[in-house]
């Protein structure tokens, strides 16, 4: 595994926050939505308790970044889709189990590092990180349990988990990505990204996915406001009602 | 669990003082003798109540996803997520009687136990889910507040922890309907639709007339039940009626009137073909929703069988390590 090319990004500048606080979260929406689709799906009853629990603490997240960007229900209904600022993994559907613990182990070691660097700092951003740093611990201890159950549990879900780290390999590089206005070292956080994960595999006896980080097609492109096409889909059932009533409170 | 037996209709000593604890207002715990038929009824209606729990998220969920603000969205993921944990603490006290949770789920799974028919009625309209906190979980309140005091320790534990979110359920749905009501025009056609649809499953819900109830009056008698089924349907109408007024939403029943003599509301027929044809299967979504949990459960085996076989992995391994040290 290796880094890919990333920058310091420059501190937030005052038009810089709004942006940065969309992208973070958007990220937070996005992913809190799709883990909510499990809502009456999940393998077992503790897991319908404990994916709504990180759904709940996501969408506490976004809504808190949301409104640092504008009117929390306005970006989330009526932007639209080239307009979001999320992360291509985040909007991945969720795929088997092991999919979504896949796409949860990414996401939430980059998070966890992301809040830790962002709650030690003195940005606009410390507040709300000294909190979500707690809430993403859980979210991290969780993914990483459930990695090591699946990769080392019985010979299909050893498949399975590892077809689910492979299909969203490419979609990682992304959360290294210089975003303007969040202060943190990229590549630093890459390299404590990737060590951390092979930690949490090799405990899975599973092997590192190979291949590239960045996606065949404009990689990194969710910050740009370029999505995948499950995306448009699930905006579609998010916002319906939403638009279907315009001007109304709910 | 030591389980005492007694012979066969003999030893009479044991049977005559659970009687006369049940009777005192006692409570029985898991290990105390109590008879099998106790048992048995106790499971059945604890079963039951869990199954509704995990079915019940079904109907909401559905709205979990196009919920229209973002404060809305994160109230019903929260209550969705609540009656997963009530399935839980459910399952968890029957199994102090003895029996597993996956013995539980394979009958509910194979049809041989119910849930509540309530949530064989599909939510249309987001509305539906205003309907379902304000009436539904309001009748359930009705029901599960009494049983607090039931009989049986270990369930009435769990119904004091039930009780407290499920009036948060209640509010939350009300409030919900109090929005749409004095929102835009739209809104309040689409709360007053949904109270028109779940009236009378509501209603419904306290189960069948007391004179054609099966299990009513030996579970009122061992303290398990404590009110009949019209006592609380009456309760719930007295509460509800007055809601509507101040929702500014009417109820489909042209007979709802203040009965000054009987100091109650009075009300309509109850139409009883639907409800035992609901309790039957033939409701708008009794299959849609078993199948959802059958296949949400079989299509999680892997997952159960994998957290199994790493969990053995480790106990062997935890074992090779000791012997290592020996």
């Amino acid at each position: 595994m290796t880094a890919t090319e990333t920058t310091h990004a420059t501190p937030a500048g005052p038009s810089a926050v709004p942006a940065a606080a969309l992208a973070l979260g958007d990220d937070a929406l996005v992913l809190s939505h799709r883990l909510g689709e499990w809502a009456g799906h999940a393998p077992v009853l503790e897991e319908e308790v404990a994916l709504a629990n990180i759904a709940l603490d996501l969408l506490g997240q976004a809504r808190v970044l949301l409104s640092m960007a504008g009117d929390e229900d306005e970006l989330a209904f009526l932007r639209e889709e080239r307009s979001f600022r999320n992360l291509q993994l985040v909007e991945q559907p969720n795929g088997d189990f092991a999919h979504t613990i896949a796409r949860q182990l990414y996401f939430s070691l980059y998070q966890h590092l992301l809040w830790t660097e962002l709650a030690a700092g003195q940005g606009p951003f410390a507040p709300l990180a000294a909190k979500a740093v707690k809430e993403t611990a859980y979210h991290v201890d969780h993914a990483v349990q459930w990695t090591v159950r699946l990769g080392d549990g019985t010979e299909e879900s050893t498949r399975r988990m590892r077809a689910g780290l492979d299909a969203l390999w490419k979609y990682t590089g992304e959360m290294f990505r210089p975003v303007e206005g969040v202060d943190v070292d990229g590549a630093a956080l890459e390299q404590r990204w990737l060590a951390e994960l092979d930690d949490v595999l090799s405990r899975a006896r599973l092997d590192p996915p190979e291949g590239p980080r960045t996606g065949a097609w404009r990689a990194g492109a969710g910050r740009e406001g370029l999505h995948t096409e499950p995306f448009g889909r699930m905006l579609a059932e998010m916002q319906h009602l939403h638009r279907s009533h315009p001007g109304a409170s709910w | 669990m030591v389980a005492v037996t007694p012979e066969t209709g003999q030893d009479r000593a044991l049977a005559d003082a659970f009687e006369a604890a049940v009777a005192a207002d006692e409570r029985v715990e898991p290990r105390d003798w109590m008879p099998e038929e106790y048992r048995a009824s106790l499971v059945r209606q604890m079963a039951q109540h869990a199954h509704s729990e995990i079915i019940g998220m079904q109907p909401e969920a559905n709205w979990i996803t196009r919920a229209p603000s973002l404060r809305r969205k994160a109230i019903l993921m929260a209550k969705v997520q609540d009656e997963a944990g009530h399935g839980l603490y459910l399952y968890s006290a029957a199994e102090t009687l003895g029996t597993s949770r996956d013995e539980l789920l394979d009958k509910l799974h194979a049809g041989r136990q119910k849930y509540s028919s309530i949530f064989n009625y599909p939510t249309l309209t987001w509305a539906d889910v205003g309907a379902i906190g304000w009436l539904v979980d309001g009748a359930a309140i009705t029901n599960q507040v009494p049983l607090c005091r039931t009989s049986y320790g270990p369930y009435a534990r769990a119904m004091v922890r039930i009780c407290k979110e499920e009036s948060f359920h209640q509010r939350q749905g009300y409030e919900l309907l109090l929005a749409l009501s004095q929102g835009t025009e739209a809104q309040h056609a689409m709360a007053q639709d949904a109270v028109d649809r779940w009236w009378w499953p509501s209603l419904m819900m306290f189960g069948p007339p007391d004179d054609e109830s099966a299990h009513s009056a030996q579970s009122m008698a061992w303290r398990i039940k404590r009110h009949s089924n019209d006592e609380l349907r009456q309760r719930f109408v007295d509460i509800a009626v007055p809601q509507a007024e101040t929702l500014g939403l009417t109820l489909p029943d042209p007979d709802i009137k203040w009965n000054e003599e009987r100091g109650h509301y009075d009300f309509g027929a109850i139409d009883w073909a639907e409800f035992w044809d609901v309790l039957k299967g033939n409701g708008p979504c009794n299959e849609q929703r078993l199948s959802q949990r059958r296949r949400a459960h079989e299509e999680g085996a892997w997952v159960r069988e994998a957290a199994a076989a790493h969990a053995e992995k480790q106990a062997q391994a935890h074992v090779q390590h000791e012997e290592a040290r020996v």
